[in-house]
């Protein structure tokens, strides 16, 4: 039983410990950022080094109002219990100024709903749910990435215009999928009321029986499909889907699917000309992206991700956000990242005033095959502004 | 009737993919009685070596066959490595203690999986003949899943002759039903058993090869595996091959099947399958009542008052952490309080599982109820948290009273499956009633009224939580725990004296419901916030490592548990990177160096 007492002790004495040695005179600003590390290492690893790039960046131009950023990282597996139990500890332990991560949705709102509970600024990067600016969003709570109404507002341009009237989709079986196929479907028959929707597959998050998903689509006989898989389960999709034939002569609208991370792994198995958001970072040509990737290349030695990009955003949107705020108080942080303007690799972004969320935006494109390796050609950046609702609809979405 | 055809082809072909990662596991169980969690990273590992072998060769079947054999040996190694210096250590300490110390395994290994290959998702390219489809009735139907359709059966007919056709097999038969009498016979049993490992250890190398042409090498594969091979096995009735195979058909074709009538049915099926046929059948489509293997361990947990030494170290304990608040941080504070939660969470494990004699693979339903239990009318009906802290084990309580009618007529790891397939159940209602319980974005701002701050919840969970341990330790001493441990040590004489052993284990069963539902109800108010995740599978894991690692025979071992593991995950993941890695480490040492559980310790 000494033991016990013991373990007890030791476990309290490192927890309550101060682990910080706070230097003399300006204190550097703290962002305390939580992600899913373990759970999610496809994402999270590049968008860790994009975080780690641009803090590294911004301290060595002088810091934020003249105080270095220091970035406190912890990872929460995955689960949105133990997101919030860490966002404590980053709260109360090592009083960071500002929250900040999060990948998948449930966390995001959580880790939003905790900020809002302890009046701390948190500024979402990668969760896609709408959520968390409109629904449920709050005075500090902040969105990076666009979201899963932008994301099917930028692909349904491409989408209306092809003749299919017969779609299926396929998406996870959780918020960020079933809530990217309910815009798409609303936003799709708003512009083509001829089209119908006729099967629906909702695979479990990582665990796609693909070879009954694409049966079972294959069967509904559609003339154009919606995916919304990712990760792993893209890969047994589409491959399952290239072996069978269920994308020829039908034409497919992807979400996400051209990000590398997602991409890369398709291989020489990538099909072409799948309409996609994502990142092409072998194409992009323009100064901002350009220095990105051979800064980020000098570091790490390898190109950037989608994650790299998000990291880095983040990272300069929380910059802008304090030096327009002009202090680390929250209240004033809530009311001036509003209408902050800063650079990302792809291009000027905005904190909107009237929901919270930023105008980053992404690449539409199409999938082709190049030397064995997906790409995505005949691309087009769309800003995020081009891709939200009118202010009057925001308003009737978000309450607060 | 082409689609369904079709339908029935996909379903067969995913049988076998089935069949090849359960196989190795129910050849392990059967043999050694090992329930190898770490089966799904050995499946991984196959999946990793075989790219790593088969993205250098060329492209033609005969090196497709080539890697995958190459693989499966690799991981035969790797598994007879993992037997000669871990499990073999360990095969006569208490039951399921193999469950704790592969566990560990399973973190490090993934761990070690991210740092050798990086966190991208791995794809092999396939060669044509990989790719090529075969048309059926006008359909495509892929060459490799027809591949694969026959693969299952012929795997199944060479597992089958070598156990029965060859003297080795024969051997290992001989050890399964009575291990001390084959080594009377002389023969090396410690071999037997390092072959049996490797063998089942290379199947799972094989299917996680096998797997590469239809999938990636990805990081969350072995926890998917290992559930799947989990359900399979026990369905099919432990440590038979044929009715692995079998229930591996029946999952693949209902899965292929239902999947167009009801998409979301994916979620939960499998469990919906393995609690129906449990019920119907208790050992499983092809199984055998198990009897104990003669010279299996000395499993059986007794209960001894505590020693004056204890108790004084007990209530040391309680003054520190009756003290501690007015001294530590808030985050030390929470950490505490979670403590607490897990101490009462572990404790009603404990009941089932030491003097019960109930081992649960899913205990964090009765948890993830209590949560709902609380959260639902606090968010709903506005009831004050006084009451939704009253309605929590109530509700936990009923269901579990409920469930255990049906789960306390089994035994063994068999009912252990039948717990996780209702915690799957519950977990899936969760998750998919989103109108009511906001599905995986789960329920938020469930704070405590304003008069209970951070210390006075610590206060309160300290007190329920270890009146509840007290409690529950008192009813063990009482007579109603005497025939408890009566009917689980034996039931034949415990029923001749005329205790009703059903109606004992039912009440423990509900009583164990009952208090992990308190905790949860508990958690509930102490995070603010319910999410499906409460109830997932790792969850329930938690509850069970918490239990071993402090020890099944005491009731001092779960409480010492449930702190060692919270505080040790709470420190490791705030202090390294590679925090799973050193868990895992850390609980692979603990087995090796005190496998009665670290209050083990104490009686030395």
């Amino acid at each position: 039983m000494q033991l016990t007492r013991r373990t007890l002790l030791a476990a309290s004495a490192t927890l309550a410990a101060p682990a910080i040695v706070r230097a003399q005179g300006s204190t550097p600003i703290r962002i305390g950022e939580v992600n899913s590390y373990t759970a999610a290492p496809a994402f999270t690893l590049p968008y860790r080094n994009g975080l780690m790039l641009a803090v590294e960046q911004v301290n060595a131009a002088g810091g934020v109002l003249g105080r270095k950023i220091e970035l406190l990282i912890r990872d929460d597996a995955g689960k949105p219990a133990d997101a919030v139990r860490l966002a404590g500890e980053l709260v109360s332990d090592q009083k960071v100024d500002v929250l900040a991560g999060g990948f998948l949705s449930n966390v995001g709102l959580a880790l939003s709903d905790f900020a809002l509970q302890n009046k701390k600024l948190f500024v979402a990067g990668e969760p896609l749910t709408d959520a968390l600016v409109w629904e449920k969003g709050h005075r500090y709570g902040y969105r990076l990435r666009p979201s899963t109404y932008m994301q099917a507002a930028m692909l349904v341009d491409d989408a209306a215009k092809l003749p299919a009237k017969r779609w299926a989709t396929v998406a996870p079986n959780y918020e960020y999928g079933t809530s990217t196929v309910k815009w798409f479907k609303q936003l799709l028959l708003a512009k083509r009321p001829d089209v119908t929707f006729i099967a629906d597959q909702l695979p479990t998050l990582g665990k796609i029986d693909a070879g009954a998903t694409v049966a079972a689509l294959e069967q509904a006989k559609p003339e154009a499909i919606l995916n919304v898989t990712f990760g792993p389960d893209l890969t047994n999709f589409v491959r399952q889907g290239n072996t069978r034939g269920l994308f020829e002569n039908r034409s497919v609208v992807s979400v996400l699917t051209g990000e590398p991370e997602y991409l890369d792994p398709l291989g020489e198995e990538t099909p072409e000309g799948w309409y996609v958001t994502g990142y092409p970072v072998n194409a992009v040509k323009d100064a901002a992206n350009l220095a990105f990737i051979a800064a980020y290349k000098a570091r790490f030695n390898e190109l950037p991700k989608m994650g790299s990009i998000v990291g880095a955003s983040l990272i300069a949107s929380i910059a802008a956000g304090i030096t327009k705020s002009g202090s680390t108080d929250s209240e004033a942080m809530a009311d001036g990242f509003a209408g902050a303007s800063f650079a990302t690799p792809f291009g000027q972004a905005t904190w909107r005033a009237q929901d919270h969320q930023s105008t980053l935006g992404t690449y539409v494109g199409r999938t082709a095959l190049k030397n064995g390796h997906g790409e995505m050609v005949d691309w087009r950046y769309v800003d995020g502004a081009a891709a939200l609702p009118s202010d009057a609809m925001v308003k009737t979405l978000r309450p607060a | 009737m082409i689609a369904s055809l079709i339908q029935l082809l996909t379903g067969m072909a995913e049988a076998s993919s089935l069949f090849l990662v359960a196989a190795g596991l129910t050849v392990i169980f059967g043999v050694t009685r090992v329930v190898n969690f770490a089966h799904g990273s050995l499946f991984m590992l196959g999946a990793y070596i075989g790219w790593s072998i088969l993205s250098r060769m060329p492209r033609d079947p005969e090196y497709f066959a080539l890697g995958v054999i190459l693989a499966g040996l690799a991981t035969a190694a790797i598994g007879a490595a993992l037997e000669m210096t871990l499990l073999r250590r360990i095969y006569r300490a208490p039951e399921l203690l193999q469950l704790l110390a592969t566990f560990g395994v399973v973190l490090m290994v993934q761990d070690a999986t991210l740092h050798l290959w990086g966190p991208e998702d791995l794809t092999l390219p396939r060669g044509r003949w990989l790719r090529s489809a075969v048309v059926i009735l006008g359909e495509r139907f892929p060459l490799y899943d027809l591949i694969l359709i026959a693969l299952g059966p012929i795997v199944l007919a060479i597992i089958w002759m070598i156990f029965t056709r060859t003297r080795w097999g024969t051997l290992v038969r001989a050890a399964t039903q009575d291990r001390d009498m084959v080594s009377a016979l002389g023969v090396d049993q410690r071999r037997l058993f390092t072959s049996v490992f490797a063998m089942g250890s290379g199947l799972a190398g094989m299917a996680g090869a096998l797997a590469l042409p239809e999938a990636s090498a990805n990081l969350q594969m072995d926890l998917t595996a290992i559930t799947d091979a989990f359900v399979v096995v026990v369905i099919g009735g432990l440590g038979s091959i044929s009715g692995a195979y079998l229930a591996a058909l029946l999952i693949g074709i209902l899965q292929a099947v239902g999947i167009i009538w009801l998409p979301k049915s994916t979620l939960v099926l499998v469990f919906v399958v393995m609690a129906a046929v449990l019920i119907v059948r208790p050992n499983g489509l092809r199984g055998r009542k198990l009897t104990a293997a003669r010279g299996e361990a000395d499993t059986i947990a007794s209960i001894k008052p505590a020693s004056p030494s204890l108790k004084l170290a007990a209530l040391a304990t309680l003054a520190i952490a009756i003290a501690a608040p007015f001294v530590i941080g808030p985050f030390a504070l929470s950490v505490l309080t979670e403590m607490a939660i897990a101490i009462l969470f572990a404790a009603s494990l404990h009941v089932m599982m030491g003097p019960g004699g109930m081992a649960s693979f899913g205990h964090a339903a009765w948890f993830g109820i209590g949560a709902y239990a609380a959260a639902l009318p606090v968010k709903l009906l506005t009831v004050s948290m006084p009451i939704a802290l009253l309605i929590a084990p109530i509700a936990a309580g009923m269901v579990a009273l409920a469930v255990g009618a049906l789960v306390v007529r089994l035994n063994g790891v068999t009912l252990a499956m039948l717990t996780l397939a209702f915690a799957q159940i519950v977990w899936a209602v969760a998750f998919q009633w989103s109108d009511v319980t906001g599905g995986d974005n789960g329920i938020l701002g469930v704070w405590p009224p304003s008069w209970a701050g951070p210390q006075a919840m610590y206060f309160l969970a300290l007190s329920l939580c270890a009146g509840g341990a007290l409690l529950l330790r008192k009813m063990l001493y009482a007579p109603w725990g005497f025939a408890l441990r009566a009917s689980r040590d034996s039931t034949q004489r415990a029923e001749a004296i005329g205790l009703d052993t059903q109606r004992l284990r039912l009440t423990a069963f509900t009583l164990a419901g009952s208090a992990a539902g308190l905790a949860g109800g508990l958690a509930a108010f102490t995070k603010g916030s319910v999410f499906p995740t409460t109830i997932s599978i790792g969850h329930s894991v938690d509850a069970l490592v918490m239990v071993l690692l402090g020890g099944v025979q005491t009731m001092a071992g779960p409480i010492i548990g449930a702190i060692v593991y919270t505080g040790l995950f709470d420190a490791l993941l705030l202090a390294t990177d590679l925090w799973r890695f050193v868990l895992g480490a850390a609980i692979v040492a603990i087995v090796l160096i005190v496998p009665q559980g670290i209050a083990g310790l104490a009686k030395r």
